[in-house]
């Protein structure tokens, strides 16, 4: 169980992130959707302290983090709980496709190397990528980097994985292998929180749609209730324009 | 104009060579000293310790901004006056520790800049697989900062080399004494110190070499 509680972020006066409540189910598969700079990304860069909330409380399992009193080994035990896909991989420059897997489970997890390398052999195979074990990233197209992105977030068997836009920098012929291994990470009720603006994925693999905008939560629901009869004018209007 | 001297020359290259070992060994001594030192201050200078950044920012201004040789004297010639355990130091370290805080004070600002050349998103990686600063430091972005710095780097190692030659003012026989002691028995000043020179030149022609193939191993990772 994850539970949020009036999170917020501001950037001088600009507000964010403007108190946002959300609590997700383990198990649950969550996209938010909505208008660039609605605080969709900031919501999960805040849920893992890349960008630190001015205010609020985040909990997960039994693990409370509170902005105000927030100390560094809160904001470890935190991001050990959780993992993060980028929208630009941000795989490890200096390591090769399966140490980027293996570096975590080796110096955060302490799992013995021998181990570590198991696992990330399994993961190779697993995302079809095997054959890359020792290719740097530099050596890989978009749509491999995005799936070992996938693969290293997957090897942390964390309580909750976010998804910051994961195919929005991916050339159109990479997008559907990465939409891909997102269903198949779905499949297995990993609780997920998704940024996406790929509204066909949302509606399939989605417990729950979250509308943001001006950053709050406008609407959320099922994924056919929002699609299908949203019922604030914003998201209809969204909804209108990307389709 | 008299014709060059060449037996000379040719006998003198042995006995030159004899001291190559001591002016790569300080060379090589007070690299790793001033990488070390560099390594940590500019760590120092982006994290930025309160106080210990001022201290250090003070070392690198007055390192970069006076000339070696006078740090040299003033260290060999000067401190022991004043630090009385200082007194028994012998010029080839007192040579050694000159070269390694001149040379760490450069170091330091072309290290801090390639940390700060490091991607930014390749931290927030580190960060989000639950790393500490320190691993994130030591294990992704030093290692790629290393590569970006290496050609310097380089470059700094070959101007320490030179460098050594200076230790001769502290009355250290090393290439440049050995030679200056060989040219005052022969007068021949020219044919000697052509020879030192070439020898010095040699040197650093193999390094460049050397620097090539360090390159092309830490470059590795780019490769596509």
């Amino acid at each position: 169980m994850i539970s949020i509680h009036g999170l917020t972020k501001r950037y001088g006066t600009n507000t964010v992130l403007d108190a946002i409540d959300l609590d997700i189910a383990a198990g649950e598969r969550v996209a938010i959707i909505g208008p660039s700079g609605t605080g969709k990304s900031t919501l999960l860069r805040c849920l893992n302290y890349l960008d630190r909330p001015d205010s609020g409380v985040i909990r997960i399992g039994n693990l409370t983090v509170d902005a105000a009193t927030a100390r560094p080994a809160d904001i470890l035990a935190l991001r050990r709980r959780t993992a993060f896909v980028f929208q630009n991989y941000s795989l490890f420059a200096n390591k090769t496709a399966r140490e980027n897997i293996t570096e975590a489970l080796i110096t955060v997890q302490r799992k013995p190397r021998a181990e570590a390398e198991a696992r990330a052999d399994a993961i190779l195979r697993e995302i079809g990528l095997a054959d890359k074990a020792g290719a740097y990233p530099a050596a890989l197209s978009g749509g491999q980097q995005q799936r070992i992105g996938i693969g290293r977030a997957m090897a942390l068997d964390a309580s909750l994985m976010l998804f910051d836009e994961p195919t929005s920098a991916l050339d159109p012929e990479w997008v559907g292998e990465v939409l891909d291994l997102m269903r198949r990470v779905a499949e297995r009720r990993q609780t997920m929180l998704i940024v996406t603006h790929e509204m066909q994925f949302a509606r399939e693999i989605a417990d729950r749609v979250i509308f943001m905008d001006g950053g709050r939560i406008v609407e959320q629901g099922p994924p056919t209730q929002i699609f299908d009869s949203p019922q604030d004018k914003r998201t209809e209007s969204f909804l209108r324009r990307v389709r | 104009m008299r014709a060059l001297d060449l037996d000379y020359m040719l006998g003198l290259v042995p006995v030159i060579l004899g001291y190559v070992p001591l002016t790569i060994g300080m060379a090589l001594a007070a690299m790793v000293g001033a990488l070390m030192l560099a390594s940590l201050m500019a760590v120092e200078r982006v994290v930025r310790v309160p106080v210990l950044d001022q201290f250090v920012q003070l070392f690198i201004s007055f390192f970069r901004g006076t000339p070696l040789l006078v740090q040299l004297f003033l260290f060999y010639y000067g401190l022991p006056q004043v630090l009385p355990v200082l007194a028994g130091i012998d010029g080839v370290t007192a040579a050694i520790i000159g070269l390694t805080l001149h040379f760490s004070a450069y170091m330091a600002e072309s290290i801090r800049a390639a940390i700060l050349g490091v991607d930014r998103s390749q931290w927030e990686a580190a960060q989000a697989v639950g790393m500490t600063q320190t691993q994130s430091m030591r294990r992704i972005i030093l290692p790629q900062a290393a590569r970006i710095a290496a050609p310097t780097l380089v470059n700094y190692f070959i101007d320490m080399i030179k460098s050594t030659s200076l230790a001769f003012t502290l009355g250290v026989t090393e290439m440049m004494g050995a030679t200056q002691k060989e040219a005052a028995g022969s007068f021949l000043y020219f044919e000697a110190f052509l020879v030192v020179a070439v020898l010095y030149w040699a040197i650093v022609e193999m390094l460049s070499f050397l620097q090539k193939r360090l390159e092309l191993r830490l470059n590795k990772a780019l490769v596509r």
